[in-house]
């Protein structure tokens, strides 16, 4: 089956993500007063991260289109899948399955 | 004063200096819509006056400091979803295609399920695919997984050990399969010859036992011929304004927008984590807020988008998509008291003393436990008495 190349970040899904510079970033931290980590993530295995070669460490601006706001931006931490917790689940762990 | 009339774009751009010369924060919707009421009703001398009572209202109308608005939204999705019909399982969707609705799939959605009950596609179509229905179904039939029992019949020779397949070959010419092609596809079977004989195949294996002819046949009804794992129906259909327009039973997102003439731009699927392993976290945020409201609004009940939004910001807050609830989101608080009060108290609590874990009582529900005023509202705020002068 011959395949096509598609680009995701053409999605209409997808909103614009952009990867900020050192001192817009810096800007960005310090207009919310926060520490990088208390930013919301996006894993450096995100197919967007990958399409804008973002890489670890960064933070991508998000330019949502919202329905309320038209257009609303956010900020996300780019960091690696080990970095976030795991899902917990002690179900399991004493008492065997609820 | 002089009549002066503006365009939208001019008042937008009043607006818009106005806003930052006051400082003011008000979100690009808001100043559109202010715009189209500046132009509409002519209050061109009055732009500023306007934009101090929309800011002034939009102050009032935001959501305080320390409001607890997760449980708001908590309540505001919970109340209406009472009311929702709880059988709503196989309830017709679009054309002929079965899709979980109601109740049942706002529990899949918050559950971040790997996979939905009821898996579907809308695929749209590109530039001549659209109008031309011979295209379209030359698509569809790329994309519609066919097996071997779909378009032949088989039968058991247990006498000769051997399996018969006979070619339906009106279905294969109308989903444009070539009969070499099937040969080749049985052929790729481990230890199995195969042999053409009067019209139909003749499948031979290698060590001849019952048991195993048995197995074969299993396999070889299910044995893929054509098509894209997982789309088990396609149907075509002519939507007005949009041309032809396939809807199918089963989803694959990533195999689906390689098909040449699939629009990759619009085509949807409703499978969350699909979209979110494809088109990343941010498009799954939209999928939630979008499949979440639909779902609601469709059984005419009506909840503000931004209960649903905050969800959606929760459940992919660190990436991942996130299930409500105790695999998920709460199961993950850092405050063991938190999560002991949830759901299964003992295990946490007797993990949390093995391991030594420490509470430092900054939520709502360990501070309930133990007594003290909760960090919600009024109670976030802290008063610091006697700070040195300036």
């Amino acid at each position: 089956m011959e395949k096509k190349k598609f680009n995701i970040l053409d999605h209409e899904l997808v909103p614009e993500h952009i990867v900020l510079s050192k001192e817009e970033a810096e800007e960005v931290l310090k207009k919310f007063n926060i520490k990088p980590e208390q930013l919301p993530k996006i894993l450096t295995t995100d197919p967007v991260v990958k399409a804008i070669g973002a890489k670890k460490g960064d933070i991508i601006k998000v330019i949502r289109r919202s329905k309320t706001a038209l257009k609303s931006v956010v900020y996300r931490l780019v960091v690696e899948e080990s970095e976030i917790s795991p899902a917990r689940d002690v179900s399991m762990e004493i008492f065997g399955e609820e | 004063m002089a009549k002066s009339t503006l365009s939208k774009e001019d008042v937008l751009k009043k607006i818009a200096k106005y806003v930052k010369k006051k400082k003011y924060f008000l979100p690009p919707g808001v100043q559109e819509e202010m715009a189209e009421w500046i132009v509409k009703e002519k209050l061109f001398d009055k732009i500023e006056e306007f934009v101090d009572k929309t800011f002034e209202q939009y102050r009032r109308n935001m959501i305080e400091p320390a409001e607890a608005c997760g449980i708001v939204a908590a309540q505001s999705i919970g109340e209406p979803g009472t009311q929702m019909t709880m059988r709503t399982f196989h309830y017709a969707g679009v054309a002929e295609i079965n899709v979980t609705l109601g109740l049942p799939r706002l529990i899949e959605i918050v559950d971040a399920r790997s996979t939905p009950s009821t898996p579907m596609m809308t695929i749209y179509l590109e530039g001549a695919y659209r109008v031309n229905a011979e295209m379209a179904q030359k698509i569809a039939n790329k994309i519609e997984m066919t097996r071997l029992q779909d378009i032949a019949d088989l039968r058991l020779d247990i006498e000769n050990i051997v399996i018969y397949v006979d070619i339906d070959e009106k279905s294969i010419t109308r989903r444009d399969i070539k009969r070499e092609d099937i040969i080749d596809k049985i052929k790729k079977i481990k230890k199995v010859k195969v042999e053409e004989e009067d019209g139909s195949l003749k499948v031979i294996p290698e060590e001849p036992s019952y048991k195993g002819l048995l197995i074969l046949a299993e396999n070889l009804k299910k044995l893929k011929i054509k098509g894209i794992d997982g789309i088990e129906r396609v149907i075509i259909r002519n939507e007005p304004g949009e041309g032809y327009v396939i809807y199918t039973e089963g989803s694959n997102l990533e195999e689906v927008l390689q098909i040449e003439g699939v629009d990759s731009r619009r085509t949807r699927t409703n499978d969350i984590q699909s979209v979110a392993r494809v088109l990343g976290i941010e498009a799954a945020r939209n999928m939630i807020i979008e499949e979440a409201h639909n779902t609601l609004m469709e059984q005419g009940l009506h909840v503000d988008i931004r209960h649903i939004m905050l969800v959606a910001d929760i459940m992919t807050v660190d990436g991942t998509v996130r299930a409500i609830g105790r695999h998920g989101v709460s199961g993950e608080k850092s405050s063991v008291l938190s999560r002991a009060a949830f759901e299964i108290t003992v295990n946490h609590l007797l993990r949390a003393a093995r391991k030594g874990e420490v509470d430092e009582l900054k939520g709502v529900a360990e501070n309930i436990i133990v007594g003290q005023p909760i960090t919600v509202g009024t109670g976030a705020i802290k008063l610091a008495m006697g700070g040195r002068r300036k």
